[in-house]
């Protein structure tokens, strides 16, 4: 258990649960003035945010290890969307089995908290693995392509979202007066903010698209919109979950606010090249697992080793 | 006794493999069949394709669902006969015999007539993995001897990946179930029928825009 509670994460988290709250009463009023199928799906989605935020507040405020095996399955669930909407080889069957093995793992350098391991594993040793495995299967048909996909799948949904993982057991002895669970939902917060931020700028006042060929419904209201609303949220919250001063929180803000709409729209040349509408059905109103942590897969990593860097740099 | 140890089975074993180590993608489940009888056929690719289909249904109504299984090999051992016959509920057929043999329809029949569900799997055995066969005659059989139970195709995607015929090892991977609508009027022409349904599995397999696997 946590020694301690840190005093910032009760405000924080009673901000979440209003914003639920009111979401939730929105949609009630709005019943009348939408569709049925519109708003079938917005009540999903919301709905589907209460569960989001229920599991992972309750897996962050109870226990690091806790939080570590949530990880763990939710890189799980999302490397398998992955291998089951991308092609496949037959003969990469075996090796997934390595590949899913690696999952927990990675999982457990954090656990020993084991830097360098956790940095190494799957860009330099699963990528070296990966071929041996490769070379073993004795196949040469689309070799390369399978091997840069399952890759890329590894990356995508276990490295980079691992890094959450690591955020959450930073020590503190290495200059950081940070609580990691602070960290962990000040990163999660601000992403998922920016995606819903985009999504209602672009609703309300967005008309010309931005980058049409990879996503239809992205606009540049909604990019800039996002990445303003980010900012100053992350201004308000940061006093409570960081170290950060008021421009560290702005820069951290602009930060998440580009790098999310990057991620989002990696996962959507995906889908787009798959002609696909989700990668899943995982989760009701938002689809699969992967739609859900698309941007985290890049603000995670990044905001990290920013945060690392920071803290080094700061002393 | 086994209905317990079935609905053991499938709540303790069945359900978290299929929801959580592969995973699972339905669409139009509301299509089921409320209540037998009736006849679901789907494509065979792997052992699990039974388990996954008989999951869709609710625990209490696993009683009155059964399927049919080769009996040269099911058979083949006690503990494997006891297995397919009490706790999956199947309905062993010769080899060779077929569907559309009268003898071996005779299990079938009564246990349609007693309002189960049954899943049959015209392809006749677990082919190559992800690719659908030519079907065999035996449901059209089925339906001219009792006419008049709907029948309903069920085209499954993933599982032929995950453990295909041949294999030991299973690797996870999300199974799709597309479940298209029933043909349920009354049909004496047989090969009609039966093209009529192999058209049906063709149309829901395309639009599950599945993707390769070679």
């Amino acid at each position: 258990m946590n020694a301690y509670f840190p005093p910032g994460l009760l405000p924080v988290l009673a901000g979440n649960f209003s914003v639920l709250v009111i979401a939730t009463g929105i949609i009630r009023g709005l019943r009348n003035h939408l569709s049925n199928m519109g708003y079938t799906e917005l009540v999903q989605r919301v709905r589907s945010w209460w569960i989001i935020f229920g599991i992972f507040t309750f897996a962050i405020v109870t226990d690091k290890v806790l939080f570590l095996l949530l990880m763990t399955l939710i890189s799980y669930l999302a490397f398998k969307e992955f291998v089951s909407m991308v092609p496949v080889r037959r003969a990469d069957r075996k090796l997934l089995l390595l590949l899913y093995l690696s999952i927990p793992i990675q999982y457990t350098w954090i656990w020993f908290q084991w830097y360098g391991m956790f940095l190494v594993f799957i860009p330099v040793v699963l990528f070296l693995l990966l071929q041996v495995g490769m070379i073993l299967g004795r196949e040469t048909r689309g070799y390369l392509r399978a091997g840069a996909t399952l890759y890329w799948g590894m990356m995508i949904s276990v490295f980079s979202l691992s890094h959450l993982g690591y955020l959450m057991v930073l020590p503190q002895e290495q200059g950081t007066h940070a609580y990691g669970a602070c960290l962990v939902i000040y990163i999660v917060l601000l992403t998922q903010i920016n995606d819903v931020a985009q999504y209602l700028w672009g609703k309300t006042l967005g008309h010309t698209k931005i980058i049409p060929e990879i996503s239809p419904n992205k606009t540049w209201a909604g990019f800039l919109g996002g990445i303003f609303t980010t900012s100053a949220i992350s201004m308000v919250i940061s006093p409570a979950l960081t170290p950060f001063g008021t421009i560290t929180a702005l820069i951290a803000g602009l930060l998440i606010g580009i790098t999310g709409f990057f991620g989002d729209l990696s996962i959507s040349a995906i889908k787009r090249e798959l002609c696909m509408k989700n990668t899943g059905d995982l989760i009701p109103g938002h689809g699969g697992i992967l739609d859900r942590v698309d941007s985290l897969t890049f603000t995670a990593p990044l905001f990290f080793h920013c945060f690392y860097l920071y803290t080094f740099i700061s002393g | 006794m086994n209905t317990i140890l079935r609905i053991l089975f499938f709540m303790v074993f069945v359900k978290p493999l299929v929801q959580v180590i592969l995973g699972l993608q339905v669409s139009n489940r509301e299509k089921l069949p409320p209540a037998g009888p009736a006849i679901i056929v789907a494509n065979h690719n792997s052992h699990l394709d039974t388990l996954v289909l008989m999951s869709l249904f609710p625990a209490l109504q696993l009683a009155h669902i059964r399927t049919v299984a080769n009996a040269n090999y099911f058979l083949s051992n006690p503990w494997l006969a006891w297995f397919a016959t009490r706790i999956i509920g199947a309905i062993p057929i010769q080899k060779g015999s077929g569907l559309g043999s009268h003898n071996a329809l005779n299990d079938v029949v009564n246990a349609l007539r007693d309002q189960n569900i049954v899943i049959l799997y015209p392809e006749g055995t677990r082919g190559e993995p992800e690719k659908l066969e030519p079907f065999k005659r035996g449901v059209a059989v089925l339906t001219t001897v009792i006419s008049g139970v709907p029948v309903y195709p069920v085209y499954m995607h993933g599982l032929g990946k995950a453990l295909p015929k041949g294999e030991k090892l299973l690797v996870p991977f999300i199974c799709n179930v597309l479940i298209g609508d029933p043909i349920d009027r009354i049909c004496t022409n047989g090969s009609k029928l039966m093209r009529e349904l192999q058209e049906e599995m063709e149309q829901l397999a395309s639009k599950g825009n599945f993707p390769e696997w070679s």
